[in-house]
């Protein structure tokens, strides 16, 4: 068991990590791992339906879902294989309740179907993809962040949907109450694209007690059924969601489809796809979040996303004792990709390295963002399942030069 | 209009996209008569996958989530597990659940979960235009087996029993009386039913398979090439003549997935509140 410590946060003070602007009042601090700081922000947010299959480094998601979800009488289910995971959230998402599912690569791989049927029926629910080395089995113990696009770009067709990258256990919990939320604000899946480091760190995670946080439910049909047209959607975009058996009668299929839910003719088809696009990039600034560690006004900055950004805080702070001012801009929301924050973030700076562990993807996104001809767009990339050390960012600098 | 379609179908979807002469109009019939007699209407919630019979569900004015290719039971045990008290109906076809969804119904049968599985069996896949599916017999001249099909058929009936399915019909479109029995029966089974319907499919498994396009050939085809037995051992005497038995196959109560998932919840709970471990 996780040691419990009990703590009244000091008001008007930030007691955690830096940079957070939100005070937690109540709560408490436990030692978990990211992992289960994912499940108790799961529980907290309302998750009473969880699918997954057995993968590593996900597992023990589903291993603490299924101990603690029948404490508060939902379910655990081990289906028989991502697929059948990922579409039984839908189902569930549509039977009422707040649902989630947890893989690696190769799940993530068969959960793609999924991911695109999840749009298409608009059903909320929560993604969680703790990333290992790929392709195919790659490695399973070791760490990642090759499926970037993956998680943006993975299903088939034209389709948004909101991806949250946490570098800590504190951020899995955070991370995954927002993901709860959004999903719920825009009936989209959300995925959490964590990786194996932030999923296996143990760490402290401050939990605020649940009336601290902000929970988002669904939009529910007001009219009677007479009067409900299933996919028109309100003025932000989103339709009213009915739970299954609450007398709406409501047609979902997963097809491009009309307004009353019935298969679409070419203008219905363009109009639903277009809506289903733009209900989340035309809301980007609800919920996009890019940080900025160190000197903010610094000529040289990192771009970090994941588990990455915790080496390069250090590397910040290494320089900082050596007379060097760096900065790291820290993507939170990876998509959709947050354009204007990380220009703003990267204004001034003139030597831009971009940090990840994959031969370049986030990379591409800063080099669409940044198009000044004197700056190149640098790549401090670490494969294999290597974790970059903090000493490495600093040589990369000196040597790169 | 039928009064049962006046007060069952979605009148606003119509016209079907089935074909003339298509088996899938009667399986709607018979299903919406067996509702209309046990009243449950509320209670239904229907999940469907891809290819002709999956589209069903979509003409039944009730709540339904039609997936993807092969996925309508696992999005059924979502529905189910959310609300044990819904009627969980899948329509898929032979394709949808034996090939595609294959391992989902194995593993929907093992756990004995609530549910009704309705296969519409027309021996191939119709609405990709007539392709070899795993209820291909051997022989049997399709758009991917020019030559024959080499190809053992797999029976979802033995399937679904050897998996634990605890209701287990087939019944053909020719025997609407006994198919409406059989989806009642279905209905009030506590655990998981999977009820196959072998049906008539002009266009395609007529034309290609069979050797005729006609309705009526087709229908005949089925009357001729089914036969009714009151014994499930003797299948296999059938079976001899190259002809498709028909009854029902298996009725039996054991443990149902969701009833067992709320004793296992209470006895967690009750567990933890003296202080005990589980």
């Amino acid at each position: 068991m996780p040691i419990i410590i009990r703590a009244n946060m000091p008001p008007g003070k930030s007691f955690l990590w830096r940079g957070r602007k939100e005070v937690m009042k109540k709560g408490h601090i436990r030692v978990m791992l990211g992992n289960e700081a994912c499940v108790e922000a799961a529980l907290l947010a309302g998750c009473r339906f969880f699918a997954g299959y057995p993968i590593t480094p996900a597992t023990e998601i589903l291993e603490v879902m299924s101990r603690r979800l029948p404490l508060v009488d939902g379910l655990c289910l081990q289906m028989e294989d991502e697929i059948a995971a990922v579409v039984a959230i839908v189902g569930a998402s549509w039977g009422g309740t707040k649902a989630m599912t947890a893989t690696s690569g190769p799940g993530f791989c068969l959960m793609q179907e999924g991911i695109g049927l999840a749009v298409a029926v608009e059903a909320p629910c929560v993604i969680v993809n703790v990333q290992r080395g790929g392709p195919a089995s790659g490695q399973s113990t070791s760490t990642a962040q090759g499926d970037f696009y993956q998680a943006r770009y993975g299903s088939n067709g034209d389709y948004s949907l909101i991806v949250l990258c946490p570098s800590t256990a504190q951020e899995m919990f955070d991370h995954t109450v927002k993901a709860f939320n959004l999903s719920e604000r825009f009936r989209i899946p959300v995925i959490i694209l964590s990786d194996e480091v932030v999923g296996h760190i143990r760490e402290k995670v401050f939990i605020p007690e649940a009336d601290e946080l902000k929970f988002v439910q669904r939009k529910t049909p007001t009219v009677p059924m007479a009067e409900f047209i299933p996919f028109k959607a309100d003025t932000d975009g989103v339709p009213f969601m009915p739970t299954f058996n609450t007398g709406y009668r409501v047609p979902v299929i997963s097809q491009a489809k009309s307004l009353s839910g019935n298969r679409g003719n070419a203008k219905e088809a363009d109009e639903n796809i277009r809506r289903i696009v733009a209900k989340v990039e035309d809301h980007i600034e609800e919920f996009a979040d890019v940080q900025v560690y160190g000197d903010k006004n610094a000529e040289t900055a990192f771009v970090t996303f994941g588990s990455v950004c915790r080496a390069a805080r250090s590397a910040v702070d290494m320089g900082r004792e050596r007379g060097l001012a760096l900065r790291s801009v820290e993507v939170k929301t990876v998509w959709p990709f947050p354009d204007h924050l990380v220009r703003r973030a990267l204004a001034g700076a003139e030597r831009i390295v971009v940090a990840e562990m994959n031969l370049g993807m986030i990379q591409r996104e800063v080099e669409r963002v940044i198009r000044q001809p004197k700056i190149k767009i640098e790549l401090f990339s670490k494969i294999g399942g290597i974790y970059p050390q903090p000493q490495e960012f600093l040589r990369f600098l000196e040597e790169k030069r | 209009m039928n009064p049962l379609g006046e007060k069952y179908l979605r009148k606003d979807f119509l016209p079907f996209v089935f074909c003339p002469g298509c088996g899938d109009g009667m399986i709607v019939q018979a299903f919406l008569q067996a509702v209309d007699d046990l009243g449950i209407r509320d209670d239904l919630a229907l999940t469907a996958g891809i290819g002709c019979s999956s589209w069903i569900a979509v003409y039944i004015h009730a709540d339904v989530l039609k997936v993807l290719h092969g996925r309508a039971i696992p999005a059924a045990i979502g529905l189910k597990a959310t609300n044990p008290s819904r009627k969980v109906v899948t329509f898929t076809g032979d394709g949808d659940c034996l090939a595609i969804g294959g391992n989902h119904l194995l593993h929907a049968a093992r756990r004995n979960i609530d549910m009704t599985v309705v296969v519409v069996n027309n021996q191939l896949y119709a609405m990709t235009g007539g392709q070899v599916a795993p209820s291909t017999k051997v022989g049997s001249k399709t758009q991917t087996t020019p030559y024959g099909n080499i190809e053992k058929p797999l029976d979802g009936c033995k399937v679904a029993i050897a998996a634990g399915a605890t209701m287990v019909s087939r019944w053909s479109t020719a025997q609407p009386r006994q198919l409406i029995r059989a989806f009642k029966k279905a209905l009030n089974h506590k655990g998981f039913a999977f009820i196959e319907v072998m049906s008539q499919c002009p266009v395609q498994t007529g034309r290609y398979m069979l050797g005729s396009g006609s309705p009526q050939f087709n229908f005949q085809w089925l009357k001729d090439n089914c036969v009714i037995i009151d014994d499930p051992s003797k299948s296999g005497e059938v079976e001899a003549q190259g002809k498709i038995p028909l009854g029902d196959f298996l009725q039996v109560e054991k443990p149902e997935f969701m009833e067992e998932v709320q004793r296992m919840n209470q006895r967690v709970k009750e567990a933890q509140a003296k202080g005990g471990d589980r």
